[in-house]
């Protein structure tokens, strides 16, 4: 593809002028095309121990978020037990990746997980809008950084992105990048506000120009959020990067994804078109809340033969 | 006046007007309020007891059982927590639309239950007996539904007990109800196991007569244009013996109703229905006409007792 072909990246960022020419040049994204080979990928048949190894790869790349304005400490709680052992029952499940909260919980989240292999995330930059100053935003950052959070999630300023400030949602991302210390960067691009995939293909290009360390569909606020052209969009994004510079970054798909087979689906995608070394929790995550429940219920029934309801799964 | 519509045909019947083309219906499942194909793309052919072919119909998978579970799971909360009164008017407005459909159904019914021994005699099924089968099943609906705010005050009561307290017991429906329906009466069968289970405020998935499913397919589309809520009853077609140990064997289903399941299958599926406790109801196949008491109005229901401190 003709971004292959590009030299130098640092050159890219010098300034507004080859920032812009840079994204407008990059291939614009077949629409029906981008429909029909997700579309096309959904078709794979997953089964039996195929079926049970998606299931579990699924559940150790999950990000299991709470973000309400009801959260209390209690059921920050509850979740990062749930986080570090999903099915009480069963001690064979893998732990999920993280938990996500706002920042003012990841104290309690930190000293819930403590001596577990499950990360903290916080979301901050003034999520979900993404709408305050500069300073308040890397405040917010600083904040969960210094209460123990290992994942930053940040919004971009999706209003500067679709006017072409291009440079000020860089210098946005880059400055949230130091702010974060040795915590990894989520970037989230809110796809859903973006309109179009040529956006969305811009968008990923410029997180991971400006140092990202994963590529995040959505808020979960904003409907439609992580969608299979989406996903595929981003999944090639991470792709070329990765064939320009060497260097692996990852892709997290957020909202509205609850079923098992909608995960599974996007497994396929994730080894068809980033490849095998991206099924991997640190470059690849699913954040979710419901889906886990539903992950769980498919193992039981591979376990046991039949069909369980929601009556087995802990109610969130 | 719009000319009168020819009577509904079946692939046997010519056309009522042969410059028509015939419009063939398509059979299919009834789930969450929708009536889907079958998830795995099956169907398997109908014949009239006389031998006849009248349809294909779709053949659902345990997938289709495991949506319809879900469906009638989603349906119990608003269901069950209708008024009683709330629950018998929906029903008798099942009975309105049964009612007015009764020549699709009496032709339906004569289809598919006209013996052999009548096939062997050269005797055509009189209309008359499938036009008493669909009346009974109407009068049958009617009746469930006048009991949904009544069997309380009869399977409940005040409990007289030795102490300081008002006890008092109540019927709460089970849950989620499996029901395999009646093999041989197609209508008035179906009618008569369905009726009580929604009557108490249950939700239900039903599998039909295995060879005679054309009624409870149009028996479904009568509920759908009720005021029922979808997923309150959800019809599968397909094979007894390939579906009904899903149903048994699924854990988020509270009963099952194993009318329809001959004595001598009945224990395997006890046995699977064990695994969450489920309440099992097996009882003899009665005779559908006769009067059917008020024992089905019991079967699934979970009694709740209260004691009230009185006193001081």
């Amino acid at each position: 593809m003709s971004t292959l072909a590009r030299p130098d990246l640092r050159d890219v960022s010098r300034d507004d002028t080859s920032l812009r020419r840079f994204l407008h040049g990059l291939p614009g994204v077949d629409q029906v095309g981008a429909e029909g080979r997700a579309a096309g990928l959904a078709t794979r048949s997953i089964k039996t121990t195929s079926k049970a190894w998606a299931i579990d790869t699924a559940i150790a790349m999950i990000d299991l978020t709470t973000l309400e304005g009801a959260d209390t400490p209690g059921k920050v709680r509850s979740l990062c037990a749930k986080a570090a052992r999903p099915d009480s029952s069963d001690a064979s499940v893998p732990s999920v990746a993280a938990v996500c909260v706002y920042p003012d919980l990841v104290a309690t989240a930190v000293l819930a997980l403590r001596g577990t292999s499950v990360g903290v995330a916080s979301v901050a930059t003034a999520f979900p809008s993404g709408r305050a100053s500069l300073d308040t935003k890397l405040h917010d950052v600083r904040d969960a950084v210094a209460a123990g959070a290992t994942e930053i999630d940040m919004v971009i300023d999706r209003g500067a992105f679709l006017a072409g400030h291009y440079v000020q949602v860089f210098d946005e991302i880059v400055a949230t990048k130091a702010a974060c210390g040795a915590a990894h960067l989520k970037v989230i691009l809110e796809t859903g506000e973006l309109a179009t995939l040529d956006n969305a293909r811009r968008a990923s290009w410029l997180a991971l120009l400006a140092g990202g360390d994963f590529i995040k569909t959505s808020t979960g606020k904003v409907s439609p959020a992580a969608t299979p052209p989406v996903a595929l969009v981003m999944l090639e994004a991470v792709r070329d990067y990765h064939a320009m510079t060497g260097e692996r970054r990852g892709v997290k798909l957020a909202g509205g994804i609850r079923a098992s087979k909608e995960a599974v689906r996007y497994l396929v995608m994730v080894n068809e078109v980033a490849g095998q070394a991206w099924l991997d929790p640190a470059l690849f995550r699913f954040g979710a809340s419901s889906l886990l429940n539903d992950l769980l219920l498919q193992r039981h029934k591979l376990a046991s033969g039949s069909y369980d309801g929601p009556d087995y799964v802990t109610v969130d | 006046m719009p000319t009168k519509r020819p009577k509904q045909t079946t692939p046997k019947q010519p056309a009522a007007d042969a410059t028509r083309l015939r419009v063939r219906k398509t059979y299919k499942l009834y789930i969450g309020g929708a009536f889907p194909r079958s998830e795995s793309g099956r169907s398997y052919p109908v014949h009239s007891a006389a031998g006849d072919l009248l349809a294909y119909v779709a053949q659902a998978s345990r997938k289709d059982v495991r949506d319809a579970v879900v469906a009638a799971r989603k349906a119990f909360a608003g269901w069950s927590g209708a008024t009683a009164y709330n629950r018998g008017q929906v029903l008798y407005r099942v009975a309105e639309m049964l009612d007015g459909r009764r020549d699709q159904f009496v032709a339906q019914v004569g289809q598919a239950e006209m013996s052999t021994a009548e096939v062997a005699a050269g005797e055509v099924v009189s209309a008359d007996a499938a036009r008493a089968q669909v009346d009974a099943a109407v009068d049958r609906w009617v009746y469930y539904a006048g009991w949904s705010d009544k069997y309380a005050q009869i399977v409940g009561g005040t409990n007289p007990v030795a102490g300081p307290y008002f006890s008092f017991s109540l019927p709460e429906p089970t849950g989620v109800v499996g029901v395999l329906a009646p093999q041989d009466s197609s209508l008035l069968g179906l009618v008569s196991v369905l009726a009580p289970v929604l009557a108490t405020g249950n939700t239900a998935v039903v599998i039909a007569s295995e060879d005679r499913p054309l009624p409870a397919i149009s028996f479904a589309e009568v509920l759908a244009t009720s005021d029922l809520p979808p997923g309150v009853v959800n019809l599968l077609t397909g094979s007894t013996a390939e579906l009904a140990p899903w149903l048994a064997g699924h854990r988020d289903v509270n009963a099952l109703d194993l009318s329809g399941v001959v004595v001598a299958d009945r224990k395997a599926l006890q046995i699977k229905a064990a695994g969450n406790v489920k309440r099992v109801y097996a009882p003899h196949e009665p005779d559908w006409f006769a009067d059917p008491g008020i024992s089905r109005l019991g079967a699934f229901v979970e009694t709740k007792t209260v004691w009230h401190p009185i006193g001081v």
